[in-house]
């Protein structure tokens, strides 16, 4: 049966091209794989080859024609002995290529809306879990994983130094003798290497803690875990979850200078399939830590090494652990709402002592999850106190406090008496000496003045 | 260096080590993934694939070769040129052209693409676009084998211009250490894109690239289903033994361009011909059942209805529905 020749498509991007020159000619024998011509597209010359095999009865589309039109015939393709009917009567070398190239212009753009126009639900009370005890953000640590170790066999932690040396900040103290070297693993220095091995497990369904020593070198390994941990259930069309924990201390410790000083809260939280947390007290540790190990995708733990060895008191119940995605009012107030998140919550709460004296009372936010961000909590506290501050160690350009402050002024624009304003880290690299460091962090003093200007 | 050597001079493999039966499955195979690489190039060709495209055309002993040697529960990874281990895998042809379509019915209900398809019911872990990255996540389907306590092992395959990303020396290095069940196949076509491997590799011999680790390696003549299925049965069979990873450098060859836009402009016509001619796995095959007696007409119902699946696989794809507009925001995160 007589078979058209179409112009092929042969580029992302290519619409039309040239036809350069034809290589068999009318009459021609040719099989699966001979070149037919040579097709000039908006980038190259290209070879076209024959996909079935018989003999070239007719050529339609001279040489040197120049913009010919994606899927027009340009040659007609019949059998041994057979006659060559006109160029109408042949039939496509495939079905209905017309129709099915412009199937998807005919569709209208019936994309629905974006689900962040759906309306905010009130913000819920936080759960009571009675009876604290103090410990370090240190010891929460350790224990969630203790605790989550001890409840799933599928649980293990991976990282440099985590298991003999103990964790190079102690998160990890203790965790080989209990669990043994299957499940608490230390690994070379090779970051992008095992991090895409950590994925690779949690791929088929192990569920593995990664302690980076400091956020900082997780960039060598940010191609797995955006491309290969956050992406991968939605290119499998809901197949293969990824559920896998990405720890370690972010933002600035002391005077470990530019490249172990900066935050990637906005970094990790700018990217879909991932969840990010930032705890700040030993009840966050240890209740979101918990919660990033069940969960079922990749979770961004961001943790602060300066709050280590900070002591807070943490519900001693056994089944303690928090939810993702909502943030706590650690700190009420009418006048003005700070929101911040991990060692800036201290920063914030001091801030709010000094605005206090002044008679201005602030409210506090600490976010805990940045993505997803708890915006109801958020646009419930700006309704009632009219301003917006924003606090972050990070950098200010397209920063956490970018988005709340958009955030706002989506859902709470008319309740707005001041423009809101941003504190933030210097937009510089971290410097080494002692008072540059100082003048690159936001103080107290700077979100008291920040507070002051709205008022 | 004696026994790498020695390793050397069985390039080539030890000659036919198949049953006929064998040969003839392995024929249905590798012509089943040839016919659908052609439609797909044409489907390319027609618009009803966009973006990237790269097909296996030339290379199917390979990977028909390597899976022969496989169990159920061994798990398999690949890069973008991924249509051939996935038939090879048993996916459908229907879900893997749907998915090449971006049609609902596809392996990844149209949101993965010729690069990113997945199959958890046939443990193929992808389909991935970054070169190299396939390789660390390898180990990990390997390190999750070894785990569980299973004898399974995990191939993890990538081509000869990956074989310079440094996370596959990383992932070597972790598989040797941990003794991971990883069988790694660099499928060497002599190209990466536009590049040859001698003018991107300072070493030419690439199955010597995980010595320096005691990660044994062969070169094997890709091209030959016999030597790929003997080569690919002892190294699996090393890693099953829980001995650690093996390394496999296949001399392939590719005969369409690295993608659809690619003109392949830095190698000559006339090799791909000759290669064509000489080294054809499909054709190498076809003649050792010849030779071995079956009859033309045994062969011309295979590939009547190798075509029939392929044309079937290309109507259900085109047929077949573009998802609907609501799956855009579904397969983000799960419920936790």
């Amino acid at each position: 049966m007589a078979t058209d020749i179409l112009m092929p498509a042969l580029s992302p991007t290519m619409t039309e091209g040239a036809l350069a020159r034809w290589v068999k000619a009318e009459g021609d024998t040719v099989s699966i794989g001979d070149v037919l011509a040579e097709i000039e597209t908006d980038k190259a010359t290209m070879e076209v080859e024959a996909v079935e095999n018989g003999i070239l009865g007719r050529i339609l589309v001279p040489e040197g024609t120049q913009d010919i039109a994606v899927n027009t015939p340009i040659a007609i393709l019949v059998a041994e002995g057979e006659a060559v009917p006109d160029a109408a009567a042949a039939t496509p070398a495939v079905a209905e290529p017309a129709t099915a190239t412009e199937e998807p212009a005919a569709q209208p753009s019936a994309a629905p809306a974006t689900p962040a126009a759906a309306p905010l639900s009130a913000p819920q009370p936080e759960k009571d879990w009675g009876p604290t005890a103090e410990i370090t953000v240190r010891e929460a640590l350790h224990d969630a994983m203790q605790a989550e170790l001890r409840r799933d066999p599928d649980v293990f932690l991976i990282g440099e130094e985590v298991a003999e040396y103990q964790g190079a900040y102690k998160i990890s103290q203790g965790l080989l003798a209990e669990f043994g070297d299957k499940r608490v693993i230390d690994m070379p220095i090779t970051e992008h290497g095992f991090t895409g091995m950590a994925v690779g497990a949690a791929l088929t369904g192990l569920k593995p803690i990664v302690e980076f020593m400091t956020m900082n070198f997780s960039m060598q390994a940010i191609d797995h875990i955006i491309n290969s941990a956050a992406k991968t259930l939605y290119m499998s069309g809901g197949q293969m979850g990824c559920p896998i924990v990405f720890r370690g201390p972010n933002g600035a410790a002391a005077r470990v200078g530019a490249q172990h000083s900066q935050c990637y809260g906005s970094w990790y939280a700018h990217v879909p399939g991932l969840k990010v947390v930032a705890p700040w007290s030993s009840a966050d540790a240890k209740g979101l830590l918990r919660a990033a190990i069940r969960d079922p995708n990749p979770v961004i733990v961001l943790e602060n090494e300066i709050l280590y060895g900070r002591k807070f008191p943490c519900p001693v119940d056994e089944d303690f652990i928090l939810p993702i995605g909502k943030a706590k009012i650690e700190r009420e107030g009418r006048d003005v709402t700070i929101v911040t998140f991990s060692i800036m919550v201290t920063t914030a709460l001091e801030a709010a002592e000094e605005l206090a004296q002044q008679g201005i009372e602030a409210e506090v936010i600490n976010l805990r999850s940045l993505r997803p961000l708890d915006t109801a909590t958020i646009v419930e506290s700006v309704k009632k106190t009219s301003r917006l501050v924003t606090l972050e160690e990070g950098w200010p350009f397209a920063g956490i406090g970018a988005e709340v402050a958009m955030q706002v002024i989506e859902h709470a624009f008319d309740w707005l008496d001041a423009p809101p304003a941003r504190v933030t880290g210097v937009d510089v690299p971290m410097p080494f000496a002692a008072n540059l460091e100082k003048l690159a962090l936001p103080q107290p003093e700077h979100v008291v003045e920040a507070v002051r200007r709205l008022i | 260096m004696a026994a790498a050597q020695e390793k050397t001079a069985r390039v080539g493999g030890n000659g036919p080590s198949l049953t006929r039966e064998q040969f003839m499955d392995a024929f249905h195979e590798m012509l089943l993934i040839r016919r659908f690489e052609e439609k797909a190039g044409q489907l390319y060709g027609m618009g009803l694939i966009g973006g990237f495209c790269h097909l296996y055309i030339g290379q199917e002993a390979v990977v028909v070769g390597i899976q022969m040697t496989l169990k159920d529960g061994d798990k398999l990874i690949t890069s973008y040129r991924d249509h051939g281990q996935m038939l090879a895998a048993g996916m459908t042809p229907r879900g893997v052209m749907a998915e090449l379509t971006g049609r609902a019915t596809g392996y990844s209900r149209g949101k993965g693409g010729s690069m990113h398809m997945f199959s958890r019911e046939k443990n193929f872990y992808g389909g991935h676009g970054i070169v190299g990255a396939q390789v660390a996540l390898g180990i990990g389907l390997a390190f999750a084998n070894k785990y569980r306590g299973t004898d399974e092992v995990s191939v993890a395959y990538f081509g000869d211009g990956a074989a310079n990303q440094g996370q596959v020396y990383e992932s070597f290095n972790l598989a040797a250490l941990h003794k991971l069940p990883c069988l790694f196949i660099i499928e060497n076509n002599l190209y990466g894109m536009g590049t040859s491997v001698e003018r991107a590799s300072a070493s030419h011999e690439l199955w010597r690239n995980g010595e320096p680790w005691g990660i044994p390696g062969r070169r094997v003549d890709g091209m030959d289903i016999a030597a790929v299925h003997e080569a690919a049965a002892e190294a699996v069979a090393h890693c099953r033994a829980g001995k650690g990873p093996y390394l496999l450098e296949m001399m392939t060859y590719r005969y369409r361009g690295h993608s659809m836009s690619d003109p392949a402009k830095y190698r000559k016509r006339e090799e791909v011909d000759q290669i064509r001619k000489t080294r054809d796995p499909i054709e190498h095959v076809r003649q050792i059942l010849l030779d071995a007696g079956v009859g033309e007409d045994s062969l011309r119902k295979i590939e009547d209805d190798v075509k029939a699946t392929v044309n079937d696989s290309a109507e259900f794809a085109q047929t077949s529905p573009e998802p609907d507009p609501a799956e855009l925001y579904t397969d983000v995160l799960l419920e936790a």
